[in-house]
């Protein structure tokens, strides 16, 4: 699973170190009838220009949630940004009018989806759907919005942009679909692309055409890139840095050669053991017992502990009951990661002592 | 689209003639004599009598007095009443005013059901929102002759905003009974509005239609309404044809002269001719309005292609 492709580097660019996007202490909530789902719980990050920051967690784990919460379009009711803030370019976009907020929506921050079909409007031409960008936020006439779109489907590499920008969404095929999403969201040069599991829908050969395209489009035009994903290949063929999910808190944070060659926290450790490595030795995968954690009913302490088998109940140190104490998320080893475990040394360790290092 | 429209157009034949049979057998089958009806308790002379059923062809079977009729038909003879009066003089005189009293109908039917279903939609759970959801239910249980008379009893004569009978005051005649015959379709309209916006807010599309910073109105006004539309359009354009021919009751409530009052009155004299007529118009044109709600179904809709 874990492969090196040729076309593209895992290799991480220097990114430069302008943050286009902070977040800080996002905690959202569901109020149901059921009662409150717990779906993001105090999570911090930031993207910089030309980086490629990736979210990956099991579904579940609030990666979505998190992401749509910063682009302001969480659906509420149910849902609500109870703590955090979301700073673009240093401005708080939740404190910001609705209006303040729609500006950025598009020209500032643009997001991709997983399913592009249901996600582009039926009843209207691809052609129409992009030029809606130029003609909402630029006041472009009708038939400038139309020389854009073709302009940007010719840019995706749709052949004969200028035929098909008049067909409808379910004209195209899956690949063709989400570079037509691309399309609109690259439409007013956004500065930060957020792209939630964009190739999951997709068949193998062409996920590699839409990741190869997302980050050469990249490339062109320095944005930032987050992206939401479950898929660890994904993550380390075009990811700079990488996020861990877990139960909506970040478990893990580092380089995506740190965290995946020498993960700190057990979750982490727990996902490497479940995917077949090239490189390894062929070893029985371990898949991570149990199943995710009910967002309504967190485990109290570490929201893994019931999973970890590296947990310690009786005779911790005080403090560090993983049934009883919240971890942090500390830093732990290289300058710039951090694990929310309370054994984060003791994971690291054990590892390398284990390997004969 | 072309050749879609020409099948269509070639299967309301067979309806068509289905249809007028069985109106046709149904009049033949009403108990009684009709010309004897038609003179009432004055003595008829068996002479006069005879003449009468033969020119009526009331003495050949049903088969060859339906072959008869249908063959006049089609040379766009409807033939005439008992009294002499061509149907088609009837049909002339009266499809203008139940047309006038239908489209009066559909417009209350599309406006008020629309824009009631759509503020509902976009704000479940507000009162406005459950005043829709009362005052459709209490519409939808109660019979519209009912409705008819408290309209016209408490509308019409109590405040006097109305005119309560005829159709003496020009289109203003056409307001209460048109809202009355309305106010059926017009309660499924706005619940069937409410119901398939609110749920095409919830589409994916409409979460981008938002990402992509358009303006809330344009969201729901552009992005969300034409789609749930569709259904919308198919049940108001079905529902025209059902308004032309349902009207009897509301026309015989507000006495309006319109081919459902001449259907009632000819099922009354047993005059096969009228009603047949007057039905197979009915039919026709609720053939003709689901076709043309096929045809706009593919315009709002394009992954619809009946080619």
């Amino acid at each position: 699973m874990i492969t090196t492709s040729s076309a593209i580097t895992s290799t991480p660019r220097p990114a430069s170190t302008t943050p286009v996007l902070e977040v800080d202490d996002l905690t959202v909530e569901f109020r149901t009838p059921k009662g409150v789902v717990n779906a993001v719980n105090g999570i911090s990050y930031s993207v910089s220009e030309g980086e490629t920051v990736a979210i990956l967690g099991e579904s579940g784990s609030g990666k979505s949630v998190s992401v749509q919460a910063v682009m302001g379009i969480l659906d509420s009711p149910p849902g609500h940004i109870t703590n955090g803030r979301v700073l673009f370019q240093g401005r708080d976009l939740l404190t910001a009018t609705p209006e303040e907020q729609r500006a950025v929506r598009g020209p500032g921050i643009a997001m991709i989806f997983q399913d592009a079909l249901s996600s582009l409007n039926p009843v209207f031409t691809v052609g129409h759907q992009i030029g809606e960008m130029f003609r909402a936020h630029r006041g472009a006439s009708r038939k400038e919005a139309k020389e854009a779109a073709v302009e940007l489907l010719d840019r995706v590499r749709i052949p004969d942009a200028r035929r098909r920008a008049n067909a409808y969404p379910h004209q195209f095929s899956g690949g063709m679909r989400q570079r037509v999403m691309i399309a609109m969201a690259l439409a007013l040069d956004p500065k930060l692309l957020i792209a939630d599991e964009p190739t999951t829908a997709l068949d193998v050969t062409v996920q590699a055409q839409i990741m190869d395209l997302l980050k050469d489009l990249q490339r062109d035009t320095g944005m930032g890139l987050l992206l939401i994903t479950h898929d660890l290949g994904v993550v380390n063929e075009v990811a700079d840095k990488v996020l861990v999910m877990y139960a909506g808190r970040v478990v893990e944070t580092g380089t995506v050669d740190e965290v995946f060659s020498d993960p700190s926290h057990p979750y982490t450790e727990g996902l490497m053991a479940s995917v077949p490595s090239v490189e390894g030795v062929s070893t029985r995968l371990r898949p991570i017992v149990g199943t995710p954690p009910d967002l309504s009913r967190i485990p109290t302490g570490c929201s893994f502990h019931p999973r970890c088998p590296r947990r310690v109940l009786e005779g911790a140190p005080p403090g560090k009951d993983c049934d009883d104490d919240v971890p942090l998320l500390l830093p732990v080893g290289a300058p710039g990661r951090a694990s929310a475990c309370h054994y984060r040394e003791e994971v690291l360790r054990a590892r390398s002592t284990a390997a004969g290092v | 689209m072309g050749r879609f429209v020409a099948r269509r157009l070639l299967l309301t034949i067979p309806v068509l003639i289905g249809a007028t049979f069985l109106i046709f057998a149904m009049v033949y089958a009403l108990p009684g004599d009709p010309i004897r009806a038609l003179a009432g308790d004055r003595p008829l002379a068996p002479a006069v009598q005879a003449q009468l059923a033969d020119e009526f062809n009331l003495n050949d079977p049903l088969w060859l007095q339906y072959v008869k009729y249908v063959g006049d038909l089609v040379q766009g003879d409807f033939g005439t009443d008992f009294s002499g009066r061509p149907v088609s003089d009837t049909i002339e005189q009266r499809l203008p005013v139940t047309a006038k009293l239908a489209l009066a109908a559909v417009i209350f039917e599309a406006v008020i059901g629309l824009i009631a279903g759509i503020l509902a939609g976009i704000r479940r759970g507000s009162w406005f929102d459950n005043l829709v959801l009362v005052s459709t239910t209490l519409i939808v249980s109660v019979p519209v002759f009912v409705l008819g008379f408290i309209a016209q009893y408490v509308l019409g004569l109590k405040f006097g905003w109305f005119p309560t009978s005829g159709i003496g005051d020009g289109w203003y005649s056409y307001v209460l009974p048109g809202l009355v015959l309305a106010s059926l379709s017009l309660a499924y309209v706005a619940r069937l509005t409410r119901t398939s916006l609110a749920e095409n807010l919830r589409q994916d599309y409409v979460r981008t239609a938002r990402a992509k910073g358009l303006k809330p109105s344009v969201v729901i006004g552009k992005h969300t309404l034409r789609n749930s539309l569709i259904p919308v359009v198919t049940f108001i354009g079905a529902d025209i044809g059902a308004l032309m021919g349902g009207a009897i009751v509301t026309e015989s409530i507000f006495n309006i002269p319109g081919l459902g009052r001449a259907v009632y009155d000819a099922v009354l004299r047993q005059e096969g001719a009228v009603v047949v007529g007057i039905v197979t118009l009915f039919v026709f044109f609720y053939i003709f309005f689901n076709l043309v709600v096929d045809v706009l179904y593919a315009l709002l809709d394009p992954r619809i292609r009946y080619d």
